[in-house]
């Protein structure tokens, strides 16, 4: 017979306090040590559009950026956040904004179904154009390789790209334009 | 109708919502006051539960309550068995608890609710329980052998079901055929896994006697039942709702999962809301999974390369228990002969238990199995007489003109395995011509001489869609000019919020963006069943038009009232009703719907508008005449196929394989479909592109490797590979559209189709990429270490036998 036992106590969590900027709004909050960043920003500060599929760092479902790098929040705890500035997908539109040309593009394409992958994707996707603001097919598979997507078969993804770039693309030529104009 | 939205790339109302991240699913919810629950599991494959101590968890501040088997009253009753078959003669299913004995890792033993999910964990930490473990059954080869252990003791040689079906005389046949050949063939287990695992919110409202629950599931409507069944509360009072679903691809529609039980349970008990979200590593160990069969097929064709007759005696491991009935075997066996004129066929399938999580429909469903195995035999036949593959196929298609086309099978509703239409040269015939098949000789040989190996395969299946019983919807017209439509299908990113209102929207002369859609809420529709077996879109859809046709009936008669002209001659156009001919004169669709209800009391802008009309006086008599028998302008609308409606389609692909490392690449990868009427073709090729991606990821990448003491190895997505951007080539998708007689808009379903035939594709062009070594892939799925394997192997045999007299796993002991 074999018996599993385990009688240790966990450790007692401490509360630590925590402050950061999320979606350009600052917050103060205590928090247990061992709280996942992805479940603060989902169950205190209730941004739920950071989804969790596997706590494993592999999905990609949690993808947000930290001081502009594009970073899981499953694999952080939220403590370790402190003092920096975070963007969800909540920051990218709100419902009284127009949607963002990444996720205007994403629309246009089809380029998601159930919608549980697409969050962090866009995120990742607002990264990578950032570093490739042109990027080759190769580039865009490789760059979204990091998010898994049970859905599309990622070829309406990587067209919805592919579209984004040139809409981003479009919109800086008008700004700086405009900007020279001024 | 001016514009018709049917048919068109219509973009997706659902999108919005779900790219701005406020999608809802259901650990989205936050109630006030909730708790949250998590599962103790069992480590054990098999094993008996001597003793469980659950003190030192209960008695851990901010824990509420610690359940175990002998906590649940006249709730310890197994699971229903969902269909079951004569067939099926030791059905058995779980019980939301272990009581006595674990018979697979991963089943529930205990359940915390606590404060949150980090203390309800800290508290399974403190669940001690004794095991005594028993003997494991870990694959079908333990589970047939003939001392095999046994799964549930009461049942002999692990046999769930044995079901035989056949039609004509295969054994004659088989006797006297100018060539017989016999193959064993082998597919593993796989799993769903949609990106968000599953899920459930319960909450008891004492006030109104009434329990809630939010479920990540594919059928809120039979769990509503169920739950007031087994809580004996009138089925009112029970409101099932699936929000936002991440992906369900089969493994949610499965009920009654334990924590579907346990959470209502525990808030019924607690009287405050509980919350229980799968994590992925419950959900490789405790959602259902698919696909493991062994098959010993025997198959006789003549000189012409017609197939005579098929024999095909196979082993289907249903895991611990079987609640979803021998659904997925049966299904196999019916789809086997796909779209060729098989008279002759026997199929012999025992369902087996095995120590491993229960099986139950993953999108494909026991068809990718049937395709594999015929579609094997079709390259070997070619292979045998050297003759072109696609000709061999062509040579046993069931013609255009033999429709309706009677397998002479029962199929998995019961009716009969009959094909509603077809044309299955057609589809084959745009597959060449995209793959440019007739060069594809001299590229092959062309690129051999530079060392590189390209193959082609193919793969052709039949699917049977759109099954009944029934589906139901309502549609009503709002007085704000929207239109309401519900149904009780629900969604995992099939996007019905748009193409049920474009179905709609033709009805109604409205755009599709004007109608709301509610989709899996008990309370929105009453009646339905839900949403697999690709019949979503097609049974429900039929409902939704049933339902909008009625309406635009009832417009036209009220309409015609007020202008004093006739029904006929009323048209509804961008949102408004006139008389043809005279559209200055128009009412908007929000305004009709205030006229239909005879109110004494109007309100708004609409309501003022509508007072200076100058319409028809209310006639004398009742506000409702017999001839308008309830206020509104809304109906209902049934939908009941008399059978499945039978899709087609052929994918074929050319593949680069390194015989150095194994690796392969796709070059190109087609698929024509046909799912008759498509309602928009964006959604329809993307359930394609998401579909073949799965079948690569199944075929190439994705493997639940299981030791021998059924303990799952590959249970992270560091181990289990679900395949990413980098892997997945760009899918051409080319349809046909022969409608289907058996619905009003002619359509067949689309949602499995994409992974049916691509195990057998990748298998036929594996082949033909290593036709030097006279590679024979038997087997699913692969990875880039077994083909080395099976490389090495060939090359250790070099003086390779004569494939037709080859023995199936020939020996490799020379071989290093
Ligand atoms: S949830 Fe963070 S990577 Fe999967
Ligand atoms: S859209 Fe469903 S997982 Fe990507």
């Amino acid at each position: 017979m074999v018996t599993i036992k385990q009688t240790s106590m966990p450790a007692l969590h401490d509360m630590c306090s925590l402050s950061l900027t999320v979606n350009g709004q600052h917050y103060e909050r205590r928090v247990p040590a061992r709280l996942l960043l992805s479940d603060f920003l989902r169950h205190e500060l209730h941004l739920t559009g950071t989804h969790v599929g596997c706590e494993h760092g592999v999905c990609g479902c949690c993808t947000i950026l930290l001081n502009g790098e594009a970073v899981r929040s499953c694999l952080m705890l939220a403590v370790q956040a402190d003092g920096m500035d975070l963007t969800t997908i909540e920051g990218f539109a709100s419902s009284q904004e127009p949607l963002h040309p990444i996720q205007q593009a994403f629309q246009e394409k089809h380029a998601l179904q159930c919608g549980f992958c697409t969050p962090g994707i866009i995120v990742s996707v607002h990264a990578l154009l950032r570093e490739h603001p042109m990027p080759t097919e190769e580039e865009i598979r490789h760059g979204l390789s990091g998010n898994l997507c049970r859905c599309t078969g990622y070829q309406n993804i990587v067209a919805a790209v592919k579209c984004a770039a040139v809409y981003l693309a479009d919109q800086e030529t008008t700004h700086s334009r405009n900007e020279n104009n001024k | 109708m001016a514009t018709r939205w049917f048919g068109a790339p219509v973009q997706r109302n659902e999108d919005p919502r779900l790219l701005r991240g406020q999608g809802l699913y259901v650990d989205d919810i936050d109630l006030p006051g909730m708790l949250h629950a998590a599962v103790l599991r069992s480590p054990y494959a098999h094993a008996k539960i001597v003793r469980i101590d659950t003190q030192a968890a209960s008695n851990l501040p901010g824990v509420h309550l610690v359940l175990t088997a002998t906590d649940l009253g006249e709730v310890l009753e197994p699971s229903p068995l969902l269909i079951p078959h004569p067939a099926l003669t030791h059905p058995r299913t779980q019980l939301p608890l272990a009581l006595h004995e674990v018979r697979y890792v991963g089943e529930a033993v205990a359940f915390v609710v606590a404060d949150s999910r980090y203390l309800a964990e800290d508290a399974l930490e403190l669940i001690d329980v004794a095991y005594e473990p028993l003997p494991v059954v870990h694959s079908l080869a333990t589970a047939s052998a003939p001392d095999a252990p046994l799964v549930h003791e009461d049942v002999q040689g692990n046999v769930a079901a044995h079901l035989l079906q056949s039609v004509g005389n295969p054994d004659e046949v088989l006797a006297n055929a100018p060539h017989v050949i016999r193959e064993t063939l082998q597919m593993e287990r796989g799993a769903a896994m949609p990106m968000e695992c599953r899920g459930i919110v319960a909450r008891w409202d004492h006030y109104e006697q009434m329990l809630t629950c939010w479920i990540s599931t594919q059928a809120p409507i039979p769990i509503r039942n169920g739950l007031a069944a087994i809580f004996h509360l009138p089925e009112h009072k029970v409101r099932v709702i699936a929000p936002d679903v991440g992906g369900g691809f089969g493994a949610k529609i499965m009920l009654f999962y334990p924590e579907e039980i346990l959470t209502p349970f525990a808030t019924m008990r607690l009287g405050r809301p509980v919350k229980w979200i799968e994590d992925r590593r419950e959900n490789f160990i405790s959602t259902n999974q698919e696909r493991g069969q062994l098959h010993e097929v025997e198959y006789a064709f003549d000189d012409q390369g017609v197939l005579l007759a098929v024999r095909d005696v196979f082993l289907h491991d249903t895991g611990a228990y079987t609640p979803y009935g021998i659904i997925v075997p049966i299904i196999t066996s019916c789809s086997l002969p796909g779209p060729y004129r098989l008279k002759h066929y026997a199929s012999d399938c025992q369902a087996l238990y095995t120590n491993k999580v229960p099986v139950s429909p993953y999108r494909g469903a026991g068809r990718p199995h049937a395709v594999f195995v015929m579609e094997r035999i079709m390259d070997r036949i070619a292979l045998e007489l050297q003759m072109d593959r696609l000709e061999v196929r062509a040579r046993n298609f069931i013609r255009p003109d033999e429709f309706p086309w009677d397998v002479g099978l029962v199929y998995q509703d019961g009716g009969p395995t009959r094909y509603d239409s077809g044309n299955y040269q057609a589809a084959l015939d745009k597959l060449k011509l995209a793959l440019d098949y007739d060069t594809f000789a001299t590229r092959q040989a062309e690129a051999r001489v530079q060392g590189r190996y390209l193959g082609l395969g193919i793969g052709y299946y039949v699917e049977g869609t759109s099954i009944g019983p029934y589906e139901g919807a309502h549609v009503r017209v709002e007085p704000d000019g929207r239109v309401f439509v519900a149904t009780g299908v629900t969604s995992q990113g099939q996007s019905h919020q748009t193409v049920f209102a474009q179905i709609v929207a033709d009805q109604l002369g409205i755009e599709p963006q004007a109608v709301l859609v509610a989709t899996g809420d008990t309370q929105a529709f009453n009646w339905g069943v839900g949403t697999f077996a690709s019949r979503a879109a097609t049974v429900a859809g039929s409902a939704v038009h049933l339902a909008a046709v009625k309406v635009r009936k009832k417009i036209q008669a009220l309409a015609a009232e007020l202008f004093e002209a006739s029904a006929e001659d009323i048209e509804l156009a961008e949102g408004k009703v006139f008389v043809k001919g005279a559209p200055q004169r128009a009412l908007t669709l929000g305004q009709l719907a205030i006229k239909a209800n005879p109110l004494r009391y109007t309100y708004g802008e609409s309501a003022r508008t509508l007072a200076a009309m100058n319409l028809a006086a209310a006639r004398p008599g009742p506000a409702l005449p017999p001839e308008r028998d309830a206020p509104g302008l809304e109906a209902d609308g049934f939908y009941s196929p008399p059978h499945g409606s039978f899709a087609s389609g052929v994918h074929g692909a050319i593949i680069e394989v390194d015989p150095a490392t194994g690796m392969v690449s796709f070059i190109k990868y087609v698929a024509v479909h046909d799912c008759g009427h498509l309602i928009n073709p964006l959604v329809v090729e993307g359930q394609v592109h998401g579909g073949v991606a799965q079948g690569i990821g199944g075929a190439f990448f994705e493997r639940l490797v299981y030791d021998d003491t059924a303990q799952l190895l590959s249970s992270t997505f560091m181990d289990y590979l679900i395949p990413t951007a980098a892997e997945i080539p760009d899918i051409t998708v080319e349809h046909i559209e022969t409608p289907s007689p058996l619905n009003p808009l002619g359509m067949k379903g689309v949602g499995e189709a994409g992974v049916i035939p691509v195990a057998a594709l990748f298998a036929s062009a594996l082949d033909d990429a290593l036709s030097p070594w006279h590679i024979r892939i038997r087997e699913m799925p692969l990875h880039p270490c077994r083909l080395h394997e099976l490389l090495q192997e060939a090359r250790c045999h070099k003086a390779v036998l004569p494939l037709a007299t080859e023995k199936p796993g020939a020996p490799t002991e020379n071989c290093h």
